[in-house]
């Protein structure tokens, strides 16, 4: 019922933006914000109690569970006790951030770049007309987006260099695609959130098939 | 000589060769830049080396995965040594951005909507400097907000950056007045709701915990209707999708982005819509805006990077299907 | 002291940055220690924030503190507080969020199905208007556009470019929803149809390739100019 009354509170705020509805837009927007939050929250203390259950068992690895907790507690701790200023260049939160934070979250994404290449030695194959295709389309865009492109083929007019062709490509036939993923995307959402709303769906609170 | 060994040995290499460099730095070695002579050398012995792997896939002979990692180092690192000039030309979906912002007039309200983190900001960080400071030199007013909690931190080293270059510091803005960082809220896209109706709703206090109507800049600004153009800089999950589908179709605000080389696809259909004024795509996107703004800072010294990078992929990747339709389409590369 | 301490901050980032980059080589021990970091910082990261930002910031301010002085006010017989700005309906989000970290205790965590089932019900209740406006309607609309202006002026533009583009755009979408729609067999025309959708989100997933690629490599720049500008000094 909870979850009938707040779906269609905003489905119908959009069409009437007046008094209740949008009372209880505002509402529902700021408890939705709140309890968000709490869940994220949820996350992180439900990771400290893993982490101490493995240490506290002596588990494998436990030695990296309790790395996990003296850095969840070093954050946490000088963050905390900062103020509501805690983030301001010089306090001790901005340098945890800059100097640990920021290279390990920065790093850990960028290996896949490696990877990204290993896979296009070993698996990027023209099996067929369709992957030949797929394979044109990704020559042509990562080519044509930097400017090695248009070095290349400088000797053609404006208009018709790599750059040129890049563009076409993401404009036309790469938007059409798009578009057509798009609405189909936007179809299911629409039919899923309907099927929430109308409870016919209920997996997400543990009674549904 | 066990393989343990080996690996020690190679980490105190690296120690040691980093250790050089480092103390090299401390007592004033000056930064090694290759002449263009050198420059076309490096790319030459890179491209011969590429044909060399050519030639040994043809034969059967595969690469290890960790040559090719390699290779993707060395096609990373070294353009950052070189200094050759490269020009390119600015997108429409790029121009599109910079046209919407300098049109503005001095004075109006730009809200910047920092939905990103730092594993994506050496795609969106150059993006947020290159337009703090437009924003700046035109004497545009800057609210800015995040539904990401990295954002409006990495705005704050942006804006660090920007206050302190000698143009933008002659002007001595003063914060609260002439920019505001509102930080973060949770709640993804229901905090682009709720700002509909109410910003102080749902930003009770500023970034640094100053109450929202002790800040003479956004005091009088209810919701979107107080903004005159809207910026948002995204990577994921929330970001450019909700901004659109909620700020841009509810409330009618102008909205450009600049998003991760990944997302920029999927948000090109609402490009042509007119749903968004421009979009910035990945590094290229910061580069060509750098050079629309004629600044070109770190998104343009990537770019060499990002060429080479490129070509060093499609290489890969011509030599492996070389490999394959040589063998009669049969055999997979494996190892 | 200070100088030191420059010292010792370039030396801790480039030491986690090669400590993530060694997983390249294998699984290690300088690795897992990386990770480790990475993950409690992270949640640490989370966990500050949201206190600030979110419980301080939003809830504190907007309803906690008030509380908290009106009822010291009722049993002191004080002054009230001021009630401008105050929204006591933040109160039944704070609840609501409580009851949704009951469920790290087993035995009452049945209860964190009431926020749950509030998130679900507001996520289908905004996505449900959202896409189908801003994903659906307004596609359509942007998809099935004149070739070109029937009016004569500003902007105006009937070059082939321009009418080829339009038609490329419209085949493209319409031929990528047939391929999409599986309730009738891909076979005759319909089939030929979704076939050449299947040709236009090859060349999509093509795009989406070269662009994934540039990404993954703007991030590698990025550490690696760290590592050879910020720590080395090797580079400008």
């Amino acid at each position: 019922m909870i979850t009938a009354i707040v779906g269609i509170t905003f489905v119908v705020s959009y069409f009437i933006p007046h008094f209740p509805f949008n009372r209880m837009d505002a509402w529902f927007a700021d408890w939705f914000s709140i309890i968000q939050a709490c869940a994220i929250v949820l996350g992180a203390l439900n990771l400290l109690k893993l982490s101490a259950q493995k240490v506290i068992g002596k588990k494998k690895d436990w030695g990296y569970a309790l790395v996990i907790i003296l850095s969840f507690a070093l954050i946490t701790i000088v963050g905390l006790s900062e103020g509501s200023d805690y983030r301001d260049p010089g306090t001790g939160f901005d340098w945890l951030y800059v100097n640990m934070f920021i290279p390990l979250s920065a790093t850990m994404f960028s290996i896949l770049a490696f990877f990204v290449a290993s896979a296009s030695y070993r698996a990027f194959r023209a099996r067929n007309f369709e992957a030949t295709l797929l394979l044109i389309a990704a020559f042509f865009v990562m080519i044509g987006r930097v400017p090695v492109g248009d070095v290349i083929t400088g000797f053609m007019p404006e208009g018709w260099r790599l750059s040129d062709l890049a563009n076409w490509i993401m404009d036309y036939p790469q938007t059409a695609g798009q578009r057509a993923i798009m609405i189909g995307i936007g179809l299911g959402v629409v039919s899923t959130s309907l099927r929430v709303i109308l409870g016919i769906e209920r997996a997400h609170i543990g009674s549904g098939e | 000589m066990t393989t343990k060994a080996k690996e020690l040995i190679a980490v105190a290499a690296i120690l040691i060769f980093s250790l050089i460099f480092y103390l090299g730095k401390t007592f004033g070695w000056e930064p090694t830049e290759f002449s263009t002579a050198v420059s076309l050398l490096v790319v030459i012995l890179l491209l011969a080396s590429l044909l060399w792997i050519l030639v040994l896939t043809l034969q059967g002979k595969l690469i290890g995965r960790r040559v090719v990692f390699l290779y993707v180092g060395i096609a990373v690192a070294m353009p950052l040594f070189m200094k050759l000039s490269q020009e390119m030309p600015v997108s429409p979906a790029v121009q599109g951005v910079y046209d919407a912002v300098t049109e503005l007039e001095p004075g109006s309200k730009v809200l910047i909507a920092c939905d990103y983190d730092p594993p994506t900001a050496p795609e969106l960080q150059p993006m947020a400097e290159t337009f703090i400071r437009i924003c700046f030199q035109r004497d545009l007013k800057i609210i800015i907000m995040g539904i990401w909690p990295q954002g409006p931190q990495q705005a704050n080293l942006a804006l660090e950056k920007i206050l302190a270059e000698p143009d933008i510091a002659a002007k001595n803005l003063q914060y609260g007045i002439d920019y505001v960082n509102l930080g973060f809220q949770a709640g993804n896209e229901f905090v682009i709701q709720r700002m509909g109706g109410s910003f102080k709703s749902m930003f009770r206090t500023d970034y640094g915990g100053i109450p929202y109507d002790e800040l003479p800049l956004v005091r009088n600004v209810k919701n979107f209707s107080n903004i005159d153009y809207c910026f948002n800089l995204s990577s994921g999950f929330p970001g450019t999708v909700e901004w659109v589908q909620i700020a841009v179709d509810r409330y009618d605000v102008e909205l450009g982005a600049g998003n991760t080389a990944v997302q920029a696809p999927t948000v090109y259909p609402y490009l042509s819509s007119g749903q968004l004024t421009g979009l910035l795509g990945g590094m290229s996107g910061a580069a060509e805006f750098e050079r629309a703004a004629d600044a070109r800072v770190k998104g343009t010294k990537y770019m060499l990077s990002q060429s080479v990078s490129h070509i060093v992929v499609i290489a890969f990747v011509l030599i492996g299907n070389v490999a394959f339709i040589m063998s009669g389409r049969k055999s997979a590369l494996k190892g | 002291m200070e100088a030191a301490f420059e010292h010792f901050r370039l030396w801790l980032a480039a030491f986690l940055t090669l400590g993530i980059f060694s997983f390249l080589y294998k699984d290690n021990p300088w690795y897992k220690l990386s990770e480790a970091i990475f993950v409690g910082i992270s949640a640490g990261y989370w966990f500050v924030v949201l206190f600030w930002d979110n419980f301080f910031g939003k809830f504190w301010v907007g309803a906690g503190d008030y509380t908290m002085q009106w009822l010291a006010s009722v049993f002191t017989g004080g002054e009230s507080p001021s009630a401008e700005g105050v929204d006591l309906m933040l109160w039944i989000g704070a609840i609501l969020g409580f009851l949704m970290l009951l469920r790290l205790i087993p035995k009452i965590g049945w209860l964190s199905r009431w926020p749950l089932a509030f998130i679900v019900g507001a996520t289908a209740g905004l996505w449900l208007i959202n896409y189908i406006a801003s994903n659906v309607m307004v596609q359509v609309q942007a998809t099935m556009v004149p070739l070109f202006s029937t009016v004569f002026g500003a902007g105006f533009d009937a070059g082939s470019g321009v009418i080829i583009g339009g038609l490329v755009i419209f085949l493209g979408t319409f031929s990528g929803l047939v391929y999409f729609f599986f309730s009738k067999a891909h076979t005759g025309a319909f089939g030929t149809t979704a076939r050449v959708g299947v040709f236009f989100l090859m060349i999509t997933f093509g795009a989406s390739f070269g662009y994934t690629v540039m990404s993954r490599m703007s991030l590698l720049i990025g550490r690696i100019d760290y590592l050879l500008g910020d720590w080395l000094g090797m580079i400008k």
